[in-house]
């Protein structure tokens, strides 16, 4: 039934999930290249941002396409704007490893510091939240969406701390300011990654239960009779 | 104005077949509600229930309440007085083929007595007007026949010559199945105009256009009412498995 559909929408989660191991494998680069002060890992970083942007354009002419000739319905209707939506945050994500191997460029320049911030652990928990929300979308899950939207407020507050002491440590230390601003701007970064990946388990649970948890995620659980049933 | 449609515990036959199983639904007044579903799921056989039609057919039968306004369909109303208040339009249009295009739309007030000239010739008018075809006819009203109008204009004679009765509920069994798009868009433009005066019911296999034209939608499959809901709901995010397996045409 709907041989040529179905191919499309097989073709286009195929093209998503490309571009979502794009993405995250930009984070990973950049987050390493920060870590390592590593060159190498920023020119690959920026190399592959010219991929994600062609993903990103070849991903929404789909996209459009089917919308134009299929006439999709319910679940398929949804998968489609959520394929968009997700879309354009991956691109976003993209764009804030491209950001952070910029500041480590700059930070390679000058002279490395001991900072008091674990840049490393919020970038672990950075990626982690890339790789369930998209693991939450291979296997059409709410509840993996649901479990990345709870780690969220961890990272912002990382970010929040890794504000405070890098703060405190531009005033002790003027002579470190750059260093830190570096990485306060990596964290910032870092952050707006986490949001993308929360954006994305949204348009996850909005695609599998067709609901809308944007701005008030707890709402969820009340889905969870339909999650049941859409797993069957 | 249009009025509500109740249907309780409808179950319909031919002979001993059953074709429709414990329909319950309520229908809005004034709003345009569409039956989608599979060929041979029952929602024509559902829709010639609403206006006794169904009957016509030897052996078959139905059981249950219909209410249309204050009026029971099966309990003390003769057809004749019903199919007055409830008017249909069928997928093929059928004017009278060599009746004018005004005696088409008179036909039913002359059958019902009238025959003031002045009385008919102002609901001719208002009828066609109603249905969005007299600027098209208005100067071949008596010199062309039913027959001799497009596919699209026909279907629009068979909506004004159901208005001039001045029924409440407008029954529309696939009303444009066997128009092109233009003309299918004007009488989904007409569907949308017409709800402010009259309650709609209509019947497609075009799921497009019960989504486009119709504010609530029910879904048949063999002989059920599967779900009952707003248009949005059964084509965004439907509460039956097999509600979205048809709607997303996976079987159908």
């Amino acid at each position: 039934m709907r041989t040529r559909f179905q191919q499309q929408m097989e073709d286009l989660r195929e093209k998503l999930l490309r571009m979502g191991g794009l993405a995250e494998l930009a984070v990973d680069r950049a987050c390493q290249a920060y870590t390592q002060r590593d060159l190498s890992r920023c020119q690959l970083v920026l190399e592959n941002e010219s991929l994600i942007n062609a993903a990103e354009r070849e991903i929404d002419e789909l996209a459009f396409d089917i919308l134009a000739t299929q006439q999709p319905a319910a679940v398929d209707l949804r998968f489609i704007l959520a394929v968009t939506k997700i879309n354009a945050d991956l691109e976003r994500v993209g764009d804030q490893a491209v950001n952070i191997a910029e500041r480590v460029m700059d930070l390679i320049e000058l002279p490395a510091v001991e900072l008091p911030v674990d840049i490393a652990r919020m970038a672990t928990a950075v990626s982690a939240m890339v790789r369930r929300a998209l693991e939450s979308f291979v296997e059409g899950k709410a509840e993996l969406a649901q479990a990345v939207l709870e780690m969220d407020h961890v990272v912002d507050r990382m970010r929040d701390e890794a504000f405070i002491v890098l703060v405190r440590k531009m005033n002790e230390e003027p002579q470190v300011t750059q260093q830190a601003l570096d990485a306060l701007l990596v964290a910032r970064n870092l952050e707006r990654v986490a949001d993308h990946a929360t954006n994305i388990s949204e348009d996850v649970i909005f695609w599998v239960v067709g609901a809308d948890v944007r701005h008030h995620a707890q709402q969820v659980a009340a889905s969870a009779p339909r999650i049941e049933r859409r797993q069957q | 104005m249009g009025v509500g449609i109740t249907v309780e515990q409808l179950n319909a036959f031919y002979g001993k077949t059953q074709a429709l199983f414990d329909i319950n639904i309520s229908v809005l007044a004034n709003r345009a509600t569409a039956l989608i579903g599979p060929s041979g799921c029952g929602k024509s056989t559902f829709i010639r229930c609403l206006n006794r039609m169904h009957e016509t057919i030897p052996e078959a039968r139905v059981e249950g309440t219909v209410r249309i306004g204050d009026i029971s369909v099966y309990n003390g109303t003769s057809a004749t007085q019903l199919r007055r208040r409830v008017g249909m339009v069928f997928q093929k249009p059928n004017p009278f083929p060599t009746m004018s295009i005004y005696d088409n739309v008179a036909a039913g007030l002359k059958l019902n007595g009238v025959h003031n000239r002045k009385q008919l010739d102002e609901v001719v008018h208002k009828s066609l007007e109603s249905s969005a075809l007299w600027d098209e006819v208005k100067d071949s009203l008596h010199k062309k026949s039913g027959a001799s109008l497009s596919g699209g204009q026909q279907q629009r004679l068979c909506i004004a010559r159901a208005l001039a009765v001045q029924p409440e509920v407008l029954l529309m069994d696939e009303p444009c199945s066997a128009l092109d798009p233009i003309s299918t868009g004007k009488i989904e433009e007409l569907i949308f105009q017409l709800k402010e005066q009259y309650t709609i019911v209509i019947v497609t296999h075009n799921m497009q256009q019960a989504a486009r034209v119709a504010e609530f939608t029910g879904f048949f499959l063999l002989g059920k009412m599967i779900e009952f809901d707003k248009t949005e709901k059964i084509f965004t995010n439907p509460s039956d498995k097999r509600t979205e397996d048809y709607v997303t045409g996976r079987f159908g």
